[in-house]
């Protein structure tokens, strides 16, 4: 972005907490899920109890050996835990298990959009419980009462560690959306921002356009989705450059996103500065997995994203920003691909599976695994229009019907009597008595310019179609009233 | 003063000589005679060792066997998590709580036939070489009840030597199972780092905290190690596989063979030469190897050089784990919370409140070592005479199957001779430190009496896993000793 004095450059490096998709938690037994009532997800390892040990979960390890395989990641001969002392409520110990000075994963990268974005390290620690102020707005320092929930307490959690290598809100949010789409693909996480299993913080710095001095950074907090990350990294990036422009300079610290104000503010300093007094958690023993184990694990590596997207680009025909969107959710790519199998054209399903069905999805949270129509169903709506029998908009009835209750768009067509009508005779008596019946129109479009020709046209083709109940072919009507109009 | 020991006591329930319940209701009875004036126990779990007692006679009743510890009374220190039984830590900051689970040591103990009777006293957090760290005032011992039974699991110890119970459990970070048992007269040891699972062992120092037995006899206390030792899932650090049985051919539960014929012994220099230490104390550790001489073994002197600053470093490395360990009790789950307007100042008051002085004093200590700044000078220091302490013990041990050395500085002491003296107390522990910050086994024999005519004690030191060595040691130390 440029200044009244010149280009500024924004250099912007993400930290991106998941949620590991174990069955049990990180040290105990646990069950990892979402959702439970308060408080019932928990035992004496995950409560803290006194006397309490925790044992790690192989499966924990095996996610990130995975995620780090696909990454190019290096595994380090051994990696280590260790403690993070602080006091807070939620933590039932108070103090985190993580690893520090010598984590699982370094060096990783990923590519977004043809830019290498480099991964710093990527770690593992335990999440924290969950802390509900009642009453006083909400905020712990003037709520009436505060509850803890630990049911997430213990939940494993990987921190991903990006290099400052991108440059600008937009790079930002596609970097953490290609990202996502790797944890999905590969199982390692549900990546469920509203359900807080992929969580970033952005570290935001600006300079001179050209400089190669890094600026005085500052860390971004709460940001609750992609969208919510670039508008905090955008507002960052602004007042960085409106500060130095007015002769001030960063101060560096840890700022919250407001998203209802649209603005980052200073966090409190006790909340930001802390000694996390870090030493190695002597519970546990170095994780050193072996060469067998690492084989094992990329030998299982499931196709990345940007494969998958060349892959469907190159087999269906489709174009980068449908691939983009089918990838960008592995349940929707799985559906279309199974559709796909069942006989359909991967054009035709892609149309439906960007449209209709995403947007049902999203509307509904439903995963396309439990959709009441299966992927061979719609491959069978595809058929139906491809032979003519259903128009698009009377397939879009159907689809919609078949999404709300398990019925085969068959089924529906002929329950409904929906199937298209392409007779040119029964389709010309039709158009003919609508002619007749706007006799005055059909006037006004012999006389009239063009924009009034285009107007009536449109109206009388409506008309025709709404006499057939929708029914009608509009491919055959709309070639039979423009005979009749010519 | 002393009733029937561990091994005579499961040999006549398992044979239907005697039942459990007699046993329980004998121990009993002492319990309720002599430890008011001891207070060796927290708390004495009556009805539930009679009950439990009768379960293992009606076990014998039906013909079956109730396992190698039938019907043997048992003490826990109160570290000692028991499922629905007051877990105290001698602290106020835990007041009220019972644990939801047994600590495997006690399931173990349970699955062998034994019969817990109670929870006994200790310094606060086990942090302590005298009991008198204890929230609920201090122990005595029961040899001379004006002088401590050393700490910290001096309940554990005095239980024992009183006749109160034939086992106790303590919990051993720089000494306080050997300590106390040397300064009661009774064997105590302190397995390898990783033996005994510690699981449900409220944790003061994890890395040197380790569970082990209380007893009258050498073969007692191989026979309780075996009941409680093995690898344990719940435990990371646990070490894998079945460990060697300690009895005679590698029997589990047989008496410990007294041989020691070829053994290479080194008596450890520092330790035993060290200013401080009681004349009475060096006699008895040269005495001792004289014996094992007479029984076969080569006696030479041996040098850990580093073991001269153990006790340094052990006093950054406990309190900087201790105060993570111990950072738990906030108020706000479990335990002793002090109201406030502010999570942070409930957290305060009620660690001001709940703490005692030494505890606190750790804590600060701990938090100290570990802050920015000073870790290196203090905790990775630390860190790295531990590391070269190894080494001399890995040198030595090329030389020599076990170590000797004493176990206390002193006999027992006055009780309050120590309490406003820090360093002296913190003195106590030098020579058993040692084997804590190693993770190697060690275990306490007495031999005779020394100053007052007090017990003394003397310390057999093993390598990693060499627990079977150290019992044949310590068997031919027992049966020489005066
Ligand atoms: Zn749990």
């Amino acid at each position: 972005m440029t200044g009244g004095s010149g280009p500024y450059e924004a250099v912007i490096g993400l930290e991106v907490h998941v949620e590991l998709a174990t069955v049990t938690k990180m040290f105990c037994g646990c069950p990892n899920a979402f959702g439970a009532e308060p408080n019932t997800l928990v035992c004496p390892t995950c409560l803290g109890l006194p006397g309490s040990l925790p044992v790690l979960n192989r499966a924990v390890v095996d996610l990130a050996l995975r995620f780090g395989a696909a990454l190019g990641f290096r595994v380090p001969e051994t990696s280590i835990f260790a403690r993070k002392n602080y006091f807070y409520p939620d933590m039932p110990k108070d103090y985190q298990i993580s690893q520090y000075e010598e984590p699982i994963l370094v060096d990783g990268r990923l590519e977004v959009d043809g830019a290498v974005v480099g991964i710093e390290r990527a770690h593992l620690e335990e999440d924290t419980g969950k802390i509900i102020h009642v009453g006083g707005g909400g905020r712990i320092h003037d709520a009436a009462c505060s509850l803890v929930d630990y049911n997430r307490a213990g939940v494993p959690l990987m921190e991903i560690v990006s290099r400052p290598d991108l440059r600008s809100a937009d790079q930002a949010r596609a970097y953490v959306s290609e990202l996502r789409a790797v944890l999905e693909a590969l199982g390692v996480s549900d990546v469920k921002m509203e359900e807080g299993s992929l969580r970033i913080d952005a570290n935001v710095s600006v300079r001179r356009a050209g400089s190669t001095v890094l600026g005085t950074k500052v860390e971004i907090k709460n940001m609750n989705s992609l969208r919510s990350l670039g508008r905090a990294v955008d507002h960052e990036v602004h007042r960085q450059v409106a500060l130095l422009e007015a002769g001030g300079s960063v101060t560096q610290e840890t700022r919250h996103w407001d998203e209802e104000g649209g603005v980052t503010q200073p966090m409190r300093t006790k909340e930001a500065s802390h000694d996390y007094r870090y030493f190695p958690e002597p519970d546990l023993v170095p994780l050193a997995p072996t060469p067998e184990r690492l084989g094992r694990v990329t030998a299982a590596l499931p196709e990345l994203p940007a494969a998958r997207r060349a892959r469907l680009r190159r087999e269906w025909g489709i174009g980068e920003a449908d691939a983009r969107t089918l990838v960008g959710r592995r349940d929707l790519a799985d559906y279309a691909e199974a559709a796909v199998a069942a006989g359909a054209p991967g054009a035709a399903v892609a149309n439906w599976c960007t449209g209709e069905i995403l947007s049902h999805l999203n509307e509904t949270g439903v995963s396309a695994e439990v959709l009441p129509l299966a992927p061979d169903g719609l491959a069978e709506l595809v058929a139906l229009v491809g032979d003519g029998t259903l128009s698009r908009p009377l397939a879009k009835d159907v689809l919609a019907e078949c999404l709300r209750e398990p019925k085969r768009p068959r089924q529906v067509v002929a329950e409904r009597g929906l199937a298209q009508v392409s007779d040119e005779e029964e389709l010309g008596a039709i158009v003919d008595e609508v002619l007749t019946r706007h006799a005055a129109e059909v006037e006004a479009y012999r006389g009239g310019d063009d924009k009034t020709r285009k107007r009536k046209r449109g109206f009388l083709m409506g008309e025709c179609m709404r006499a057939t109940r929708g029914r009608g072919n509009p491919q055959v009507l709309s070639r039979l009233l423009d005979e009749r109009l010519a | 003063m002393s009733g029937p020991g561990v091994a005579e006591i499961a040999a006549s329930v398992r044979n239907g000589g005697r039942t459990a319940r007699d046993v329980v209701e004998e121990h009993l009875a002492r319990i309720a005679s002599r430890d008011p004036e001891l207070g060796s126990f927290l708390c004495v779990t009556a009805e539930a060792a009679r009950a439990r007692a009768d379960e293992i006679d009606d076990l014998v009743g039906r013909g079956r066997d109730p396992g190698p510890l039938a019907g043997v009374p048992v003490a826990l220190k109160d570290n000692l998590c028991t499922r629905g039984v007051p877990t105290t830590c001698a602290s106020r900051i835990l007041e009220g709580w019972r644990p939801p689970y047994d600590a495997t040591v006690v399931e173990r103990l349970l699955l062998a036939g034994a019969v817990p009777v109670g929870k006994t006293n200790l310094d606060e957090f086990a942090m302590g070489s005298s009991t008198e760290n204890s929230a609920f005032g201090p122990t005595r011992n029961p040899l001379d009840p004006s002088r401590v039974p050393g700490g910290s699991s001096g309940g554990s110890a005095a239980a024992v030597a009183a006749g109160l119970v034939p086992v106790a459990l303590g919990s051993d970070t720089g000494g306080s199972v050997r300590q106390p048992a040397s300064l009661c007269g009774v064997v105590g040891v302190k397995p390898t780092y990783g033996r005994v699972s510690r699981f449900g062992l409220v944790a003061f120092a994890s890395s040197l905290d380790q569970i082990g037995p209380i007893t009258r006899t050498v073969d007692d206390a191989a026979l309780a190690l075996e009941a409680i030792w093995g690898h344990d899932p719940r435990d990371a650090t646990s070490v894998p596989g079945r460990p060697e049985p300690l009895g005679a051919d590698g029997e589990p539960g047989g008496p410990v063979p007294a041989e020691v014929a070829g053994l290479r012994m080194g008596i450890i220099e520092e330790l035993t030469t060290m200013e401080g230490v009681a004349p009475s104390v060096r006699r008895a550790v040269t005495d001792a190897a004289a014996a094992l001489e007479h029984a076969g073994a080569k006696v030479d002197t041996a040098a850990v050089p580093h073991a001269r600053h153990a006790l340094s470093a052990y006093y950054l490395i406990a309190p900087a784990e201790a105060s993570s360990n111990l950072a738990r009790y906030d108020g706000v789950r479990y335990g002793l919370r002090v109201d406030a307007p502010s999570t942070e100042e409930m957290n305060a008051r009620t660690r001001a409140a709940g703490f005692g002085p030494e505890v606190k004093r750790r804590i600060m200590l701990g938090t100290y070592a570990l802050s920015a700044g000073y870790y290196d000078a203090y905790y990775g220091r630390a860190q790295r005479v531990r590391t070269l302490l190894i080494r001399d013990f890995d040198a030595a041990y090329g030389c020599f199957d076990v170590l000797l050395a004493p176990t206390s500085p002193t006999v027992a002491f006055p009780l309050g001779s120590r309490t406003d003296d820090v360093l002296a107390m913190y003195g106590s522990d030098r020579c058993t430190i040692p084997s804590n910050l190693a993770g190697h086994p060690a275990v306490s024999v007495p031999w005779g009496r020394g100053e007052d005519d007090l017990p003394v004690g003397v310390q057999v030191l093993a390598p990693a896993l060499g627990e079977a060595v150290m019992f044949r040691v310590a068997k031919v130390i027992e049966e020489a000793a005066p």
